[in-house]
């Protein structure tokens, strides 16, 4: 139980240190809210869906918990590289331990960096419509931080250093974001797209988020959180035992 | 006569098609400095790795402390501090507190740690120093962290691979006193390989020398250069160790 405390707290520790780090992350979505929602905004208008921010806002807040949440699952490579991974391997501690507190760790934050981003969005006009809903919000925004950390972690315990981070990033975290709910609404799109979206795991995070936040969803949010349990409580199973089988 | 701390029976280490480790069997007795003395590449590492159980071995029966290193890891983590050979301290967080991280992970109680961490940041001394972040530290200074840090939950053994590489001749010396200070002190027992030959002459109480994942000779400093007939160590080692297959092959018998 110490042992996880000691390695979540450690996650926060260093990224609540490291500022050049939280604004840089920051500067993505900002950028995606600025350019997409307001471009975007009178055309989807004319459309007759509404306002685009209103839609993109949760989008983007997801894609900011995933991309930070697969990048702290991957900084299990540096702490291999740097060493640090060997002093966690050699104490008593389970291995199970010592990734349930690096995940919770890094969820956290991850989690943290989406509410940040919802804050931004609420000044860029972005409106909740109803703040009882927000705990469900931050739920949602969790458990997709979980999902996507143990995925991060999955990985990174069968890679041997950083060269295949782009390649996860090109190929499988881009995918993730751009084949998702999270930019375009589902209906009328052609049915291949269609398909891979549906097949999407972030797509239900994302209509989760979206229904916490704007009460409207595409599919059941109830459905939503049945699949992002059961594939957290799979990817975390998966993850770690690859951890576990790490060599040094 | 003291126990045998470190039982290694025919130790086989194999990475694919190459073997790391070729049937090496040795044993530390408690209390004892013990030097793991070998080229490059020669398999000490790995032999470490083995010993504090981040590496399984492919065959071989060890134990460490009286525990199986496979079979029984948490009981032998428990036993043993070790300081590797690269850097393994968090860069982001300060001195105090990669201390205190060790400390809980290893379950310390509060009360205990707090005085400790003060006790053994001050035998290295580092005491000044525990709010600055690692990555200030020169590399003498992470060493003796990295010292420090192994000894906080006072293992009965401590692993030291390659301790002083990379370090001037003034921090290497003030290095081994520490570590000798404490072997006479506490009576803890110390596993280190190293490739200087005078540390090891200077230091161990005995000696393997490894080879091509073979241990080649063991003994005291003398009855090292007695097998060999040689009048140095380092004569003995160049011997043992050198190129031709033909020397090394009657010799890796007494292994």
């Amino acid at each position: 139980m110490n042992a996880i405390y000691i390695l979540w707290l450690r996650q926060l520790k260093r990224y609540f240190r490291s500022r050049s780090r939280l604004l840089g992350s920051l500067g993505q979505p900002v950028l995606f809210l600025v350019a997409l929602g307001f471009g975007f905004g009178p055309t989807f208008q004319k459309a007759g869906e509404g306002n685009y921010l209103q839609f993109l806002a949760p989008g983007v807040i997801v894609m900011s918990v995933l991309f930070s949440a697969v990048f702290f699952g991957i900084e299990v490579i540096w702490d291999r590289q740097f060493g640090f991974l060997k002093e966690t391997r050699v104490a008593p501690v389970s291995r199970l331990a010592i990734m349930i507190g690096r995940t919770l760790g890094g969820a956290t934050v991850a989690t943290f960096q989406g509410v940040a981003v919802l804050v931004i969005s609420y000044f860029l006009g972005f409106r909740p419509q109803n703040v009882l809903f927000l705990p469900l919000t931050f739920l949602f925004m969790f458990l997709i931080a979980l999902l996507f950390t143990g995925l991060g972690t999955a990985i990174a315990s069968v890679l041997e250093d950083m060269h295949g981070f782009q390649l996860i990033m090109n190929f499988l975290v881009m995918p993730l974001f751009f084949l998702s709910g999270a930019l375009y609404p589902l209906d009328g799109l052609p049915k291949t797209l269609k398909t891979v979206v549906l097949i999407n795991p972030l797509s239900y995070g994302i209509d989760g988020v979206r229904w916490s936040l704007l009460g409207y969803s595409r599919f059941n949010f109830s459905f939503d959180l049945s699949v992002l349990v059961v594939l957290t409580f799979i990817l975390l199973t998966v993850g770690s035992y690859l951890f576990s089988k790490i060599q040094l | 006569m003291p126990r045998e701390i470190i039982q290694v029976k025919n130790l086989v280490k194999k990475f694919a098609d190459f073997t790391a480790v070729d049937n090496i069997s040795f044993s530390v007795k408690e209390g004892e400095i013990f030097a793991f003395l070998g080229p490059n590449g020669a398999g000490k590492t790995t032999t470490i790795k083995i010993l504090t159980t981040l590496l399984k071995p492919t065959s071989g029966d060890i134990r460490v402390n009286n525990q199986d290193v496979v079979t029984e890891k948490n009981q032998v983590r428990h036993s043993f501090g070790i300081v590797f050979q690269d850097p393994s301290s968090d860069d982001e967080l300060t001195a105090y507190e990669n201390m205190q991280f060790h400390a809980v992970l290893y379950g310390l109680p509060k009360e205990l740690w707090k005085e400790k961490i003060e006790k053994l940041l001050k035998f290295v001394e580092l005491w000044e120093r525990k709010d600055n972040f690692v990555k200030t530290f020169s590399g003498g200074m992470r060493r003796r962290l990295e010292i420090a840090r192994g000894l906080l939950h006072e293992p009965k053994i401590f692993f030291l691979d390659e301790p002083t590489l990379g370090l001037d001749p003034q921090t290497r010396s003030h290095i081994w006193n520490y570590i000798v200070n404490l072997n006479q002190k506490r009576g803890l027992t110390v596993f280190f390989t190293t490739h200087y030959m005078d540390e090891a002459e200077r230091i161990a109480q005995k000696i393997a020398i490894i080879d091509h994942g073979k241990i080649v000779a063991q003994g005291t400093v003398l009855e090292l250069m007695k097998q060999t007939q040689k009048k140095s160590l380092e004569e003995a080692f160049i011997y043992l160790t050198g190129t031709l297959p033909a020397k090394r092959m009657p010799m890796a018998s007494t292994g």
